[in-house]
């Protein structure tokens, strides 16, 4: 037996950096935003986030597949990673509910991803430099000459002005039921939920507590929020830079001023942190991953919380202000990294409205701050307790 | 929450001697933590039984009580030291035990003392098992269905509902001793019968049985605010049914999807609220059922564990440290992470590498035990390698090892069906035997099948066998070959005999390919965050990260993993070594591959490469070091045989070896070179000779006469060491002993029977000696010294032989040429001196020597490789000025080892006890140290220290051989005078009689009428009537009753004693027990003592 020449595939980096390694998933060209994430399970979650579109992922852990795919961990419809960095990929899955294997479950998706690299020096290139262009070539491409490859890396758009929710959100509005979710009697609200890319396990989340979800595409304006009648509202996260999502920060503030109560997650906390007029800004490169600790500020008790973010919101920690936007009164920074004290979660003191820049709904991380979702259903009952008292005054 | 201010003082428990369960991981916790607390202000009082800890270093805590760890010694302590608060959480289950009797005995609370780091209602939710069941339910989790019983007849009644197998767990023992797997009522009546006994409740569980189910660890952390993170998650290779302990285990898990992984972790959180753990460290075990995904808990663990240590090195998580100051008082937010400083320490590591560690056993010293692992844990110690995927990692943990046949190996011609039926039994080998049935042709559904090891694993291993093939078949052995060969862990020794090829030659290839090894951090976040602290281990990948340094690197070559005959003691002087070279200003660079150690905690020496110690990987970490700014040179002479046998391949290689040189190895090693450096010293040894063969051996022995003391050479531990008394014996031993080559002979000597051994510790700087300490052996000749109590400064030997023995140390200590450290045995035998062994390296008494005699040995040999001589030691004032440890003054405290033997570990296949004698191959795995006034309370505080206190009152069985009937008269008549009362069988009874010392006579066990040895003394043992025996060996029938009565001794913990020489020393002890209060002395005083006896000599 003689071993044949492996095939290769190539990741080329803004900076210059090639690194070779074999093909994994589809074979072809890729380009998108490098980016690094420290989970050590949930990669099947993390390529079905919606908050990766136009990223190429890049795993820290070394091997990736050993438990396959299956039908239900899935976060959203489809693949979103543009591209997919594993140095060990798994031949043979094992687990009982793995239905496929994730190489053929990459390829059917039309995912270019390399396998066999240097993973560990990708991602300190990546912490030192930030995020970077990227590109994987394989099959045909794999043999073209670097120079070209660098080229068509570095002419990509960068993801600093990116508007990417719309690419991603449902095509049409869709409504997920509490008795689906295993609760039982009446619902106990209604939410109009953003999707710019949601994750399956937010709804879900809200469902199990008693909450109707309506999930409605990313260009909803306030009217096809107010037509399915919410008691409150959502924006989820999502991929992009939240600096293009004015219409949404429109939305928003169409929402604070009508008085519904408001819960973000992520996209949906930068959107917040914009329409309260607060900047936000690109880290250099980021936070992904299932491990990090955020204080919060209302039980002083630490939550190791599941993040995926590029954008941070540019608010002061420790007190409490004004809003820029004055009419929404008092707010403060609710959550904050306690790596690098990066804004996590903005609540308004004045009105029943928050939001946080990790992810409650986990899937895949940790469930710590799953508490957030029994805060916005509290603040949903209290809506419409006092919405059927002052109707009941008014009615008098 | 910052630090409470108002503990002053904190009193750490350790956990005594190194056992099966309880071995150096405890020293590694426990030094953390009195580092910490060090820092932090606190004073410390230590109390720790074992000598050859870091954590009992003088110099570490305020007040080191090396005395037994029992709730009486401690509340003694407590009484005189008064602490704030004790900190139990660090020491072990014997630590926690301990407090749990202090504070049921009302200690703590007459003295004001708080538990800090632990609440014993927390503790026993955790551990009595009936309550935890509660607890698993109500945080969301399962449990086994089990039942709780506290008779036979319970038991039998339970397995009516469980059916077989049931798993049998005794309550509130460590490392599950006394545990096991029933598959049937014999199993049954012999397991549980047992586990009735060790559990001090009489308290088993038996429970349905999950086995081959997929087994999982979470090891967690909490702090007094409520944040609780998982540390490390832990996925057991072999599944339910074998110890975690004797488990080959990976990090972090690897077939878990998130929403399994969460539902672990989310249990896991739960359960440690619910049980109220206060703060600090705990873990909990899962097993997963393959086919549903069922969740259920097998048990957790309120303390710092075993798993701790490796989840601590696995990930860079401080685990020990951080407990420590949590109990403080400080919450895991305040508390910044040592590896990146800008980020705290609540946070969850996370790994981009894989660890794996695999158990080492030591079957081979008992060859009478049944080698099936079972959930009672039998391994001695361990080996952790870290690699950037599982193969990697698996094949450097296995060549860790050190350990012939447990590499991975690849046979054609093996039959795959009969691998797989010996696979269905788990056992150190398989893991092995499935990879090579796999390489045969066994599909990985049948490997499956027979083993229930996860599919995912066996892939891996068919992934290697593939790899195998393609090295062995590739046309020439190109930079691909070997870039995928070691990417996946293959040595260059494994690819050379794939290629029939040298390792070296191999090593060449490679070298000229350029194919190298990188170094990567273990960073505790996956390169996330920079890190500040050089943890490295090699991986075949792109990037290195090893930074340039300024100083010449001193490497120090640690043990590998602990076995018995090199432990702890060697680790010990590494790290001395590295903290002394430290302090003198030089770079230090540890190798070792021991999860368990000091020397392998990231902060003991500049550098720590967690790597495997075969001259491969030393010579690549080498390599690194030398690129990156220079080696001065390697240490081989601390680590015991593991560093020392590279010695001269690594002079070979170019590397400088620093201290002894490989030539002065050599000659001390060997025979004739060594009998000359004795010739010219005027010094003899036994008679003696080499042999490749059995003529040979016979031809020896036949001149020198028998009884002989054969034993391979190279050994450490006494390893196949034998005393022959026959010809026919030693055919047999020859027909046995397979490592005897022309390179590497048997060594035959005479045996000197009767004689009295003695053990000395030298410096030598190449013009003047300094005697370290003598020591004087308490069994006679013939019992390895690691096995044999002995007593420093010796009780029973005149000053002229001391001098003796201080010429002829000095005359071989220059004839052999050592720079540093000697060992050398002698044997006292008709007023001549004999030399058995010189070994120039520091030897297992290291420690015990420099705490007795409060001079630190290894630090001191370290300076001398580094060319310091004694004379600047002394001027640094790090040796006495005018005395030394062959001549301490006669004030000076009496010091004495007891070895810690782990026979109650290892049972026969029919489930009995194996044999309790001792001989010339060692078996202990730990020791113990007492040290008093004088030599008959400080060996009273050995035996309490080594197995508990030897009665003072009660009934003593006596039978010994007829060579010791002599001394047995005196003995028995002090024993009868002291108020015992003897039983004794036959011969011994009738000699006894005839001296007027009144003895009950027993019937022997072989003339027994019944199976149950009615009548017999074991009736007699099995009704508690007999408190020690003492029982000397002799061939025959005698031998085969001897073994039942030690046996059943041993497994009762009834105390026996095997020779004369040891029970009159306990009779001297039983003596001062009855005479004298128990008094605590802590190191620190005794070296006040000292000083002012020296003062005192000196007047």
């Amino acid at each position: 037996m003689s071993t044949p020449t492996p095939e290769t595939a190539v990741l080329v980096l803004e900076d210059g950096t090639v690194h070779r390694g074999r093909p994994y998933g589809a074979r072809g060209t890729t380009l998108g935003e490098a980016v690094f994430t420290t989970g050590m399970t949930g990669y099947q979650e993390t390529l079905t986030d919606p908050s990766y579109a136009r990223q190429i992922v890049v795993q820290t852990a070394p091997h990736i597949g050993n438990t396959g795919v299956n039908s239900e961990d899935a976060e959203s419809r489809a693949i979103w990673v543009a591209g997919y960095v594993v140095r060990d990929a798994a031949r043979r899955p094992s687990n009982w509910r793995s239905e496929r294997t994730l190489d053929e479950e990459l390829a059917a998706h039309g995912v270019v991803g390399i396998q066999d690299v240097d993973t560990r020096a990708i991602t300190r290139a990546l912490r030192t430099e930030g995020s970077m262009k990227a590109g994987i070539f394989s099959g045909a491409d794999a043999q073209r000459p670097e120079t070209e490859l660098l080229d068509e890396v570095r002419s990509q758009h960068s993801m600093a002005g990116a508007r990417l929710a719309e690419t991603v959100t449902a095509e049409a509005a869709y409504v997920v039921e509490p008795a689906d979710h295993g609760w039982e009697g009446e619902p106990i609200a209604t939410v109009a939920a953003l999707d710019l890319g949601i994750k399956a396990a937010t709804p879900r989340h809200l469902a199990a507590r008693g909450i109707r979800v309506h999930v409605l595409p990313a260009d909803a304006d306030f009217a096809a929020i107010r037509a399915v009648q919410p008691d409150g509202v959502f924006l989820s996260n999502g991929p992009g830079d939240p600096a293009t999502a004015d219409e949404q920060v429109a939305v928003l503030r169409q929402v604070l001023d009508a008085g519904l109560p408001y819960f973000g997650i992520c996209f949906g906390n930068q959107i917040f942190g914009r329409a309260l007029g607060f900047g936000t800004y690109k880290l250099p490169f980021g936070h992904r991953g299932p491990n990090q600790p955020v204080m919060d500020k209302a039980t002083g008790r630490v939550e190791i919380t599941s993040q995926n973010h590029g954008f941070a919101v540019d608010a002061p920690l420790g007190e409490v202000v004004e809003a820029p936007e004055a009419r929404y009164g008092r707010v403060e920074v609710s959550h904050w990294s306690l790596n690098d004290q990066v804004v996590e979660g903005l609540r308004l003191l004045d009105r029943p409205a928050f939001s946080v820049q990790f992810h409650p709904e986990a899937a895949a991380g940790p469930h710590d701050s799953l508490g957030l979702f029994d805060r916005f259903a509290q603040a949903l009952a209290e809506r419409r307790a006092g919405t059927a008292a002052s109707a009941t005054t008014e009615g008098a | 929450m910052p630090k409470r201010t108002d503990l002053k003082s904190v009193l750490v428990i350790g956990s005594g001697p190194i056992v099966i369960g309880q071995a150096a991981e405890f020293d590694y916790s426990g030094t953390q933590a009195i580092r910490v607390l060090k820092e932090e202000g606190v004073r410390v009082v230590l109390v720790n039984s074992n000598p050859a800890t870091i954590m009992t270093d003088p110099e570490l805590a305020d007040a080191t009580y090396v005395e037994p760890i029992t709730p009486e010694v401690v509340a003694k302590i407590i009484e005189k030291e008064r602490p704030d608060a004790v900190l139990p959480t660090l020491g072990g289950q014997t630590a926690l035990n301990t407090a749990i009797a202090l504070d049921r005995d009302g200690v703590l609370e007459r003295f004001g003392v708080e538990l800090i780091g632990a609440n014993i209602a927390a503790i026993e939710l955790g551990e009595n098992r009936e309550k935890f069941k509660g607890v698993v339910e109500r945080s969301g989790g399962e449990s086994a269905r089990s039942h709780i019983v506290h008779t036979m007849d319970e038991a039998l009644a339970a397995v009516e509902d469980l059916k077989y197998p049931v798993v049998v767990r005794p309550s509130f023992t460590m490392g599950g001793l006394g545990s096991g797997m029933a598959y049937d009522e014999v199993d049954l009546r012999r397991i549980c019968g047992a586990g009735l006994q060790y559990s001090p409740t009489s308290e088993v569980l038996l429970e349905e049985s999950i086995l081959g189910w997929k087994e999982y660890e979470l090891e967690m952390m909490r702090d007094r605010n409520d944040n609780v993170v998982v540390v490390c998650s832990i996925e057991n290779v072999d599944p339910v049914g074998v110890h975690t302990g004797d488990s080959i285990t990976v990090a972090p898990a690897m077939t878990l999807t998130d929403r399994e992984y969460q539902k672990l972790r989310d249990i896991s959180i739960n359960v440690i609220r619910e049980v109220g753990v206060d703060t600090g460290g705990c873990n909990i075990q899962f097993a997963v059922n393959p086919e549903d995904g069922r969740v259920v808990v097998i048990e957790m663990n309120p303390r710092v564990s075993r798993s701790s240590a490796l989840a601590s090195k696995a990930t860079g998580f401080a685990i020990a440290k951080i407990a420590t100051k949590l109990a403080l008082g400080y919450t895991m937010d305040e508390i910044p992470n040592d590896i990146t400083r800008k980020t705290p320490a609540s946070f969850e590591p996370v790994l981009d590498y894989v660890v794996v560690k695999v158990p080492r056993f030591a079957f081979e010293k008992f060859p009478a035990a049944d080698p099936t692992l079972t959930t009672t844990m039998k391994s001695v110690g361990e080996a952790m390698a870290i690699g950037r995927n599982f193969t990697e990692a698996l094949q450097k943990a296995l060549r860790s090892l050190e350990q012939k046949g447990s590499e991975l190996a690849f046979d054609r011609d093996a039959d795959p069906a009969a691998l797989l039926e010996q696979a269905r039994t788990a056992t150190t080998h398989r893991l092995t035997q499935t990879q090579q049935a796999l390489y045969a042709g066994a599909t990985l559904e049948q490997a499956f099948e027979a083993t229930r090891i996860d599919p995912w694993f066996l892939d891996q291993f068919m992934l290697v066998n593939e790899i195998a093939d393609e090295i062995r078949t590739a046309p020439q052995l190109d930079e691909a070959v070997l870039r995928r060969a070691k990417r996946h862990g293959f040595s260059d020794a494994q690819i050379g005999s794939l290629r029939h090829m040298d390792a070296a030659v191999v090593r060449g290839v490679r070298h000229a390919l350029g194919v190298r090894p990188v170094y990567k951090t273990v960073d505790t976040c996956a390169a996330e965050f920079e890190a500040f602290t050089p943890y490295r281990y090699s991986s075949y990948d792109r990037e290195t990260e090893v930074q340039p340094h300024e100083k010449e690197s001193v490497v120090i070559l640690g043990s590998g993993p602990n076995r018995i005959g090199q432990g702890i003691e060697f680790d010990y002087s590494c790290v001395h070594a590295t903290l002394a070279l430290r302090e003198a200003g030089y770079e230090t660079v540890m190798v070792n591959c021991n999860p368990e150690t000091v020397s392998t905690d990231y902060d003991i020496s500049d550098r720590l490469y967690f790597e495997p110690l075969t001259l491969e990987d030393v010579l690549e970490v080498i390599a690194a070091e030398e690129a990156s700014g220079g080696v001065a040179g390697v240490f081989v002479q601390l680590g015991g045989q593991t560093p020392l046998k590279l010695a001269q391949q690594l002079e070979d290689a170019g590397v400088p070896v620093l201290g002894t040189s490989p030539v002065a190895i050599d000659l001390a090693e060997h025979r004739g070179e060594f009998a000359r450096v004795l010739d010219d010293a005027g010094l003899i040894a036994p008679k003696n000779g080499t042999a490749v063969s059995f003529e040979d051996a016979k031809r020896v022995a036949d001149e020198i006469g028998y009884p002989v003391l054969v034993r391979p050479s190279y050994v450490l531990g006494g390893r196949g060491m034998e005393i022959v008394y026959t010809e026919e014996a030693l055919a047999h031993y020859v027909r046995h002993a397979t490592e005897i080559t022309p390179s590497q002979p048997m060594l035959v000597d005479r045996f000197l029977e009767d004689a009295i051994e003695i053990d000395v510790d030298a410096l030598y700087d190449g013009t003047e000696l300094y005697l370290g300490g003598v020591m004087e052996h308490i069994e006679e000749a013939g019992i390895h010294s690691g096995d044999s109590a002995c007593v420093l400064p010796p009780v029973t030997l005149g000053p002229d032989v001391l001098e003796r023995v201080r010429t002829a140390t000095e005359k071989i200590a220059a004839g052999v040429g050592v720079r540093g450290l000697i060992n050398i045995q002698f044997a006292l035998a008709s007023d001549v001196l004999y030399v058995i062994e010189a070994n120039p390296r520091a030897s297992r008494t290291v420690p015990f020597v420099s705490k007795a005699t409060g001079v630190q040995l290894a630090k001191a040999a370290a300076l001398i490789g580094m060319g310091w001589t004694l004379a600047d030691l002394r001027a640094e004032g790090r040796i006495p000025s005018d005395y030394d440890g062959g001549a301490l003054p006669l004030g000076a405290s009496v010091a004495v080892k007891e070895a810690v033997l782990p026979f109650t570990r290892f049972r026969t296949a029919e489930g009995r006890v194996v044999d309790s004698l001792l001989g010339p191959e060692m078996r202990s795995t730990g020791e113990v140290m007492g040290i008093d006034k004088h030599f008959d309370t400080a060996f009273a505080k050995s035996q309490a220290a080594a197995g508990g206190p030897l009665p003072t009152e009660g009934r003593v069985f006596v039978s010994v051989a007829n060579r010791d009937k002599r001394t047995v008269v005196g003995l028995a008549k002090r024993l009868v005078d002291l108020g015992f009362d003897i039983v004794s069988t036959g011969g011994t009874a009738e000699v006894l009689r005839r001296n007027g010392v009144p003895a009950e006579v027993v019937v022997k066990i072989a003339a027994a009428t019944d199976a149950d040895g009615a009548g017999t003394v074991l009736e007699q043992l099995h009704a508690g009537r007999v408190d020690l025996v003492l029982n000397t060996p002799s061939g025959g029938e005698a031998r085969t009753d001897g073994y039942e009565i030690r046996a059943a001794a041993t497994s009762l913990g009834v105390p026996v004693i095997t020779t004369t020489a040891e029970f009159a020393a306990c009779l001297q002890a039983i003596e001062a027990m009855r005479t004298y209060e128990w008094s605590v002395t802590s190191l620190q005083e005794h070296e006040v003592r000292l000083a002012d006896a020296v003062a005192e000599a000196r007047a």
